[in-house]
């Protein structure tokens, strides 16, 4: 057997957060407000308070060992912030790594972003070789396979019009074109088929599949569970830095559902880090139960189900627009609704720090499947205060009251029993 | 695929990685850098010609944009320093000793303004794909050189019309033409890693540039400035350079070159751009993550 065509090595990747981005003159007045705190601090013997943002270390990857043979097609799994973007980013050696090292055998050509490099200026034709070069093909090689790119990307006609007057679509169909004919031996993707039409987006996974099947090395990063178990036979699951799980695709994929939803029917949300917003409320606890107020994570069609959450207000908050929202996506990331309390004549107003809000869903519909529960609170004007994306899962599971059938999932998203009739009629 | 046990073997000995294309090793250098350096020598190429064609799209003129600048501050100095305050020109005609001058200024100060900023300006670049990051700076002294070039049409014109004839000593200003690009890329090599982190520089820069025009001897030929103090106004690595210039294009006979003030010139040059380099690649891993 041939070697891995990546080995991977006890891989970290450690960074240094200052919780204020210092500029050139920070530096200066901080050291000179230090020394001048130092002596006034000698004076009145109190201790010494640096205020340079506090420094944070965080490890973005922590102890990542695994092989990719030749020929796998790896999908990378994981939530926001898990550590994916920076595993592609070492490997693509974008970024140093902290610690560890990595094996590569064969060229590497990595896609983090569509059109990396492309000069808005330059017509197709001319960002067609530039882009090229950046992503590390010959010119000859470009000038070899420059009608094969231009085919994929149906741009023909506008060859010689400068990018900027591409549209969205055009501009990322040129963009996949040059990266898809690089023809490395080890190719990683980023997430960039999330953008352009549904036709384009078969169109690239089917090119991939061909890259694939001629013997390449593929990593695949998405937050679309189906494209990653469509596409990748291996998986890896990142969680906070570090490998939760990884083998089989399909397995791995499963996991990834599965262990959203281990014990974590009710979180705190008070150190919870997926979040962003001002800052003005915060979210400091949510659960999920059933109609009786039990704290549960599965359920049936049919069945209510119960958000209970609880946050935190700043002083004369009350006094402005609070709008609360709610929003439900299933396990392939897409958002199937949005809750907002006005839409149900609720208004938080005036609400005492000493209770919380419960929303119940009546009899839900949804098919089976994992789903994760988002929260929101901001103003009528759109700011946000604070959103905790996805901080709680339920599943629906088959079976219940309303059907007893195999709901399979690509049949269905909403579950419907309407009332049918037989109707007689005459015949004129 | 399988996982390895973790704090398990890890294998560091040479036998693994000799037939590996690549290692990637916290704080490994790349033994090939130079070899490596030129195997993606296309990518020179093509950021210069990326600049190019991207600089003059949407102009009508195009690139007789280059000749405007040295042709309006030839003027101006002509008419400033030449006729009003009428500087020595040591028996040249002023408007060809300004611009003898002022082509190599140009080039250094184009240069280490766009090389100072190229990081910054490629920033996209640079923190999504893998490309020798010597390249950004390296082509935007290059373009700045092309620059140069083409306004060696304006002397040559210039030099027609007053009929003069450069002497043998033409040969050596390549030379000098070296000692700028080497001079605007060390320097920019310096600043533009530290705009990465500070971009304060793209402030500093221009400024520094707009002071540097008249402390060096643009406007002036050196002899003006007292014997004691030459070899410290020798310092300005642009002052050797000048003299350089204007002792091999026509003052072979009419000026003297000041041969310690060249030397000391050459020492700081290479001092700025050894140093430069070797900081630009001892921080080039980490640009990705700050900048």
């Amino acid at each position: 057997m041939s070697r891995p065509a990546i080995e991977i090595d006890n891989l970290g990747k450690k960074y240094v957060i200052r919780h204020q981005q210092a500029a050139l003159r920070e530096v200066f007045t901080n050291s000179l407000s230090r020394v001048g705190r130092k002596i006034t601090d000698l004076s009145t013997r109190r201790p010494t308070i640096s205020n340079v943002g506090p420094k944070e270390e965080f490890w973005a990857l922590k102890d990542i060992n695994f092989d990719v043979a030749k020929g796998d097609r790896i999908g990378i799994i994981g939530r926001n912030g898990s550590g994916k973007s920076t595993l592609l980013k070492i490997l693509s050696r974008i970024t140093d790594p902290t610690e560890g090292k990595i094996l590569i055998r064969g060229r590497v050509a990595s896609l983090l972003e569509v059109g990396t490099g492309f000069h808005p200026e330059l017509t197709g034709r001319e960002n067609i070789y530039l882009n090229g070069a950046i992503l590390g093909m010959r010119r000859s090689e470009i000038k070899h396979k420059f009608d094969e790119i231009v085919a994929f990307s149906e741009v023909e006609k506008f060859l010689d019009t400068p990018v900027k007057r591409y549209s969205s679509g055009m501009y990322v169909r040129l963009a996949f074109a040059v990266a898809a004919h690089v023809e490395p031996d080890i190719l990683i993707i980023d997430e960039v088929l999330a953008v352009g039409d549904m036709q384009f987006q078969k169109k690239c996974m089917a090119k991939m599949k061909a890259i694939a099947d001629s013997g390449r090395t593929i990593f695949f990063v998405s937050h679309s569970m189906s494209s990653i178990s469509h596409f990748c036979n291996k998986g890896v699951l990142l969680d906070k830095g570090q490998i939760r799980a990884i083998g089989n695709v399909d397995q791995v994929v499963d996991n990834y559902l599965s262990f959203n939803t281990e014990e974590k029917d009710s979180i705190n949300l008070e150190f919870y880090e997926d979040r962003t917003g001002t800052g003005a409320a915060m979210f400091t606890w949510a659960q999920i139960c059933d109609a009786d107020l039990r704290p549960r994570q599965l359920f049936s069609i049919g069945d209510d189900i119960v958000v209970r959450f609880r946050f935190r207000i700043q002083d004369s908050f009350c006094k402005q627009e609070v709008k609360l929202s709610l929003g439900i996506r299933n396990s392939e990331g897409l958002q199937l609704c949005n809750m907002v309390d006005s839409d149900s004549q609720f208004s938080i107003r005036g609400v005492r720090s000493t209770e919380e809000i419960s929303i119940s869903l009546r009899d839900i519909r949804f098919y089976p499947d994992t789903f994760a529960i988002s929260l929101w609170i901001g103003n009528i004007h759109g700011t946000s205060y604070d959103s905790v994306e996805d901080c709680l899962n339920f599943k629906i599971v088959d079976g219940g009251k309303l059907t007893s059938r195999i709901l399979n999932k690509n049949t269905g998203l909403i579950f419907l029993n309407p009332e049918w009739k037989r109707i007689k009629y005459e015949i004129s | 695929m399988n996982l390895k046990a973790k704090g398990g073997l890890i294998i560091l000995d040479g036998r693994n990685l000799d037939n590996a294309d690549l290692v990637i090793q916290a704080g490994r250098k790349d033994p090939h850098y130079w070899k490596n350096l030129w195997k993606s020598r296309e990518i020179f190429y093509f950021l210069v010609w990326r600049d190019i064609l991207g600089r003059y799209k949407q102009t009508t003129i195009g690139i007789i944009w280059s000749l405007v600048r040295p042709v309006v501050t030839v003027i101006a100095f002509t008419i400033v320093f030449g006729k009003l305050a009428k500087f020595p020109s040591d028996g040249i005609p002023y408007p060809v000793f300004v611009l003898i001058a002022l082509m190599p200024w140009q080039f250094f100060a184009n240069s280490l303004n766009d090389s100072s900023m190229s990081l910054v300006t490629n920033a996209q670049l640079i923190s999504k794909v893998y490309l020798p990051r010597l390249a950004i700076p390296f082509s935007a002294v290059f373009l700045g050189l092309i620059d140069f070039l083409i306004t060696f049409a304006i002397l040559i014109a210039l030099m027609l019309w007053y009929g003069l004839m450069p002497g043998w000593d033409i040969i050596f200003t390549p030379i000098f033409i070296l000692m700028t690009f080497a001079a605007s890329f060390g320097t920019g090599l310096w600043i533009a890693v530290f705009n990465v982190k500070y971009r304060d520089f793209g402030h500093i820069v221009p400024l520094a540039l707009q002071v540097g025009i008249y402390i060096s001897p643009v406007g002036f030929g050196t002899s003006i400035v007292p014997e004691k103090w030459r070899l410290l106004y020798s310092l300005n690595p642009m002052v050797g350079i000048i003299d350089g210039f204007r002792y091999t294009i026509i003052g072979g006979n009419t000026t003297t070159m000041y041969w310690p003030g060249l030397a000391v010139s050459l020492f700081i040059i290479t001092a700025i751009l050894v140093s430069g380099i070797w900081y630009f690649r001892k921080t080039e891993r980490t640009f990705a993550d700050i900048i």
